[in-house]
């Protein structure tokens, strides 16, 4: 196939740095602040094995003795120091929360993909096709909008462990979370699309296309997908967010991952557990990190979303 | 006849535009119905340009849409090369498809924006599967040359060009399957006069060229005398008057085709007195009764209120009033 | 020579963008006189609206006056605070827009957009606004004005809500009246209508008009004198007549040869190479220079400005230069 891509184009770098968008970017402190933040808490979960000082899961390292350290002091008998303290078994809350960070993370991305691509999806076939089809994905969405997301995850997430054998809910509780999360978040995706297809088949290109016969799926997926990414990457920004609280809050509600894969709402609802005896580093840690997430991801889908249509500003 | 390229006989489109079920039943109201086309027939020779001119609700739009397989008739049948157009079938329509092309209104949104100008014009050539590899890549910068810009154009992205240069892009895009006929809705009226001169003059260009027939839809009748062979006039979705370009000027046999030219303002300064136009297309969900323009006609006789005209044979062409049937075609001027 | 109505001298208009500053308007100065109908053309984007909305401060951000002055009788208006602005809108400045769909308020019969804005700006009793507002409806051609007035705009068809937004422009006897693209987004068979009433009902009541529009034909109809405008800058201005026929800037004669008309005979249209350039890539020297015919190296080097051509002709060309007269004789 012939590539019409120019070959002496500026270098990738010096494009992106000189878009509207880069600047934008540029000209927001708050956008830059949030950025920072995410991307050195995704940074840190990502390489969370060689970045955490001990690896909290193997039982060989841990010593009951360390348990209960204060952050920053010396423990009672062991005289080691742990930055942000240890919990009850003597596990670095630090490392916990670098390995508890990556589960959410991975958690929250993989969610908002699957709901990403089940809405889109059903966003451009309502949109396009319109009619029944549109009639009864509409309210099959509709339908689902007057339940609490939060709600339906725990149905979902119910029903599925009835269906999975004992042996593999330890393994398989993970992926249950994501399909859990995903499908009670497709609905704004698919809106938010078909309301875009709905613009966009109407557009002349699109008509250009059909005159010359060319095959609805490629119309859709080659024309249409790329003229409506623009908002639903601004709702991706913002659902990664909800999809981190989300899974947060199945966790705390031990729902959610088992405890030998703590995620942050996993280690606040062990944390909770210790405040009032006047552990409070084992809940506070944890849950600065996911307010720390959860906003500055947030901060970030509300600056894309005012950079990249002007107008709602 | 074997010159004729495109043949319409009877094309009718109805739309439906009833308030949804519900209203209906609480507000009792009936289906309504927007009859956008209204047994619409004519035929257009190989090589010629023909020109179907109207204000809004005309239905010239929808005629154009009909053609070229956007919309799909109520009734009616359109002939291409002596083959029925059907467009549910997918295979047998594939070899026609090639043969004919669309040039939109608006060059900003005829374009994706996310393609490169290069795939935008190649897009017909891959569907039909008529060139691969490098071969595509020449034919495009070959075709851009024809067009007035430049094969290095074909890495570009539609927003670096201004509106003229974008509506030299759709018409390479549309040469590049080999069309002979190319339906051109209102292809200069996003543009301004002095690029909108460009453009008719390509398109001219491009006719004597490679032979190509056209279907010039257009509000602007100097636009439309300027480029067209015959001209059909359209009046809330029917054709009342088809006539010779050059004589429809001069001589014009329905009383509307007569308004219409007295509209059109004077650049020449000639100080020619016109009847005054009056009156506004009426609403087409619910024409007048008869022949539609009656309560516009200057010249408006009882039985235009209540039967349809149909279309007779004139000095130069066809036109639908009653007053040509009565034998006396020149009563009307004054 | 009496006062003009308007006059607007040296106006610079600017658009400060992350890329460094935009020049809309360079240096655009013209008179209207009283009763006077000026037609202003130019392609998209050569500034013909920036022009009005200029004018009456109506500009959007970020674009600003950045140069220049307005003059309504002898009283500068560009620089009056926004709140004396509004009591100039309106009262001595009426404005007609391209989409009368979006000039009138739908949520408001016509009755009472008209009312409110006579007796915003003249001290009449609600009774007497009214019946000033049927008799101005009755006079810009609305049938049945008496009873139709109650209406809401969405009961009148396009052309006839044109023609409520006239009314409305000339409520409070302004004597000016600003209209941009009037008849654009009409219907031909309306067009023709809607110029003639905004132009007899304007002449009537002694208010200037100032047309902005692309459409030479309905200039050729209408104006008195034309202001042809190209990449923001005053190519040439004069009487209606002499323009048209006899254009003398080569971009005016060529626009004037590109335009199709009903008793042409020639195959091909005139056609100016290119199109006109965007702002941020305006050459040096005269802004036509790369498309003119007639160029020479002094057309790339400065900037022409108006020449006086006699006549009320002004023409900004170095064609019509003196010492470039001369030189030729």
């Amino acid at each position: 196939m012939t590539d019409f891509t120019p070959e002496n184009r500026p270098n990738v770098f010096f494009r992106a740095w000189d878009s509207d968008i880069a600047y934008s970017f540029r000209r927001s402190p708050l956008a830059i602040i949030a950025a920072l933040v995410s991307l050195i808490i995704i940074f840190a979960a990502i390489f969370a094995p060689w970045l955490a000082p001990y690896d909290p899961f193997n039982p060989a390292s841990l010593n009951l003795m360390d348990g209960f350290t204060p952050p920053m002091e010396p423990n009672a008998f062991t005289g080691n120091v742990y930055w942000l303290g240890t919990d009850d078994q003597g596990r670095d809350v630090f490392s916990t929360i670098l390995y508890g960070a990556r589960i959410s993370l991975f958690v929250g991305f993989m969610a908002v993909l699957f709901a990403m691509v089940l809405g889109i999806t059903l966003g451009l076939i309502a949109g396009y096709r319109g009619g029944w089809v549109d009639s009864v994905l509409m309210r099959v969405a509709d339908v689902q909008l007057t339940f609490p997301s939060i709600l339906l995850a725990l149905l979902i997430f119910g029903v599925a462990r009835g269906f999975i054998p004992p042996a593999y809910r330890e393994a398989m509780a993970i992926w249950v979370l994501i399909v859990a999360i995903g499908l009670s978040d497709w609905v704004q995706y698919a809106r938010v699309v078909r309301g875009a297809t709905m613009v966009e088949k109407n557009k002349e290109y699109v008509q250009a296309a059909r005159v010359i016969g060319a095959h609805p799926t490629k119309i859709l997926v080659r024309h249409i997908l790329p003229n409506v990414m623009g908002p639903v990457l601004v709702i991706a920004t913002i659902g990664l967010a909800l999809a981190i609280i989300a899974e947060a809050t199945l966790s705390f509600l031990g729902v959610g991952v088992p405890p030998t894969q703590p995620s942050l709402g996993t280690l606040i609802r062990i944390g909770q557990g210790f405040l009032f005896s006047g552990e409070w580093w084992i809940l506070l840690f944890p849950a600065l990190t996911l307010l720390a997430l959860a906003l500055s991801v947030n901060l970030l889908g509300d600056w894309l979303r005012d950079a990249l249509n002007p107008r709602l500003r | 006849m074997s010159d004729t390229l495109l043949s319409v006989h009877g094309l009718t489109r109805h739309f439906d535009v009833s308030k949804p079920w519900l209203n209906r039943v609480i507000e009792r109201d009936d289906r309504q119905f927007l009859t956008a086309s209204d047994d619409v027939s004519f035929d257009i020779r190989k090589g010629e340009t023909f020109a179907l001119v109207g204000e809004s609700g005309s239905g010239k739009s929808t005629i154009a849409k009909m053609i070229v397989g956007l919309l799909e008739p109520s009734a009616g049948e359109i002939r291409f090369d002596g083959k029925v157009m059907d467009f549910a079938s997918g295979a047998a329509m594939r070899a026609l498809r090639r043969r004919f092309q669309m040039i939109f209104q608006d060059p900003f949104a005829s374009l994706n924006p996310r393609w490169r100008v290069g795939d935008i014009i190649a897009e017909p050539i891959r569907t039909f599967g008529l060139m691969r590899g490098a071969e595509i890549g020449r034919e495009v910068g070959r075709l851009l040359d024809v067009v007035g810009l430049s094969a290095a154009d074909a890495a570009k992205f539609p927003h670096e060009f201004s509106g003229g240069q974008r509506q030299r892009i759709a018409i390479a895009r549309a040469l590049s399957s080999r069309p002979e006929f190319i339906v051109c809705d209102e292809p200069t009226s996003a543009l301004d006069v002095s690029v909108q001169a460009q453009i008719l003059n390509l398109m001219r260009d491009l006719q004597d060229e490679f032979g190509l027939t056209y279907l010039l839809i257009s509000h602007d009748l100097s636009v439309v005398r300027h480029m067209s062979n015959r001209i059909g006039v359209l009046y809330l979705g029917r054709l009342v008057e088809v006539a010779d370009a050059k004589r429809l000027f001069t001589d014009p046999q329905h009383p509307y085709t007569r308004m219409l030219l007295d509209a059109v303002p004077d650049l020449a300064l000639s100080g020619r007195r016109r009847t005054p136009v009056t009156g506004e297309v009426p609403n087409p969900i619910n024409p007048p009764p008869g022949c539609a323009f009656h309560p516009r006609c200057p010249h408006v006789m009882p039985e235009c209120r209540q039967i349809q005209p149909q279309s007779i044979p004139t000095a130069t062409g066809t036109a639908a009033c009653h007053l040509l049937g009565q034998g006396a075609p020149r009563a009307q001027q004054g | 020579m009496p006062t003009p109505l308007l006059s607007v001298r040296d106006l610079v208009v600017e658009f400060p963008t992350r890329r460094g500053t935009l020049r809309a308007l360079d240096h655009v100065s013209f008179d209207i006189a009283e009763g006077e109908v000026l037609g202003m053309v130019g392609e998209s984007g050569a500034g013909k609206s920036l022009t009005g909305a200029a004018i009456i401060g109506l500009l959007e951000a970020p674009g600003r006056i950045a140069g220049g002055e307005v003059w309504l009788k002898g009283e500068r208006i560009d620089n009056l605070s926004p709140e004396k602005m509004r009591r100039v809108r309106g009262r001595r400045i009426g404005m007609v827009f391209q989409d009368p769909l979006t000039s009138l308020n739908p949520l408001y019969t016509v009755a009472e957009q008209l009312i409110e804005t006579i007796r915003t700006h003249l001290d009449l009793s609600e009774k007497d606004a009214r019946k000033r507002a049927v008799g101005l409806l009755d006079r810009v051609g609305i049938p049945a004005a008496a009873r139709r007035i109650d209406d809401y705009p969405h009961h009148f068809s396009g052309g006839m809500r044109q023609r409520v937004v006239i009314a409305l422009a000339l409520a409070a006897e302004p004597e000016l009246v600003i209209a941009d693209e009037p008849t654009t987004a009409l219907d031909v068979s309306v067009q023709a209508q809607i110029i003639d009433v905004l132009k007899e009902a304007c002449i009537e009541r002694g208010a200037s008009v100032m047309l902005i529009t692309h459409d030479m034909g309905v200039i050729a109809e209408t104006a008195d004198r034309v202001a042809v405008l190209y990449a923001g800058r005053m190519a040439e201005i004069g009487p209606v007549r002499d323009v048209i026929q006899a254009a003398e800037h080569p971009y005016t004669s060529g626009l004037m040869g590109a335009i199709p008309t009903l008793t042409q005979t020639a195959d091909r249209l005139t056609q100016i190479p290119g199109s006109m350039p965007r702002l941020n890539a305006i050459p040096q020297g005269c802004a036509f220079n790369p498309r003119c015919k007639h160029v020479f190296d002094r057309c790339r080097r400065d900037r022409p400005e108006l020449i006086a051509r006699g006549g009320g002709r002004h023409v900004a060309c170095w064609l019509f230069d003196g010492a470039m007269e001369k030189a030729d004789v």
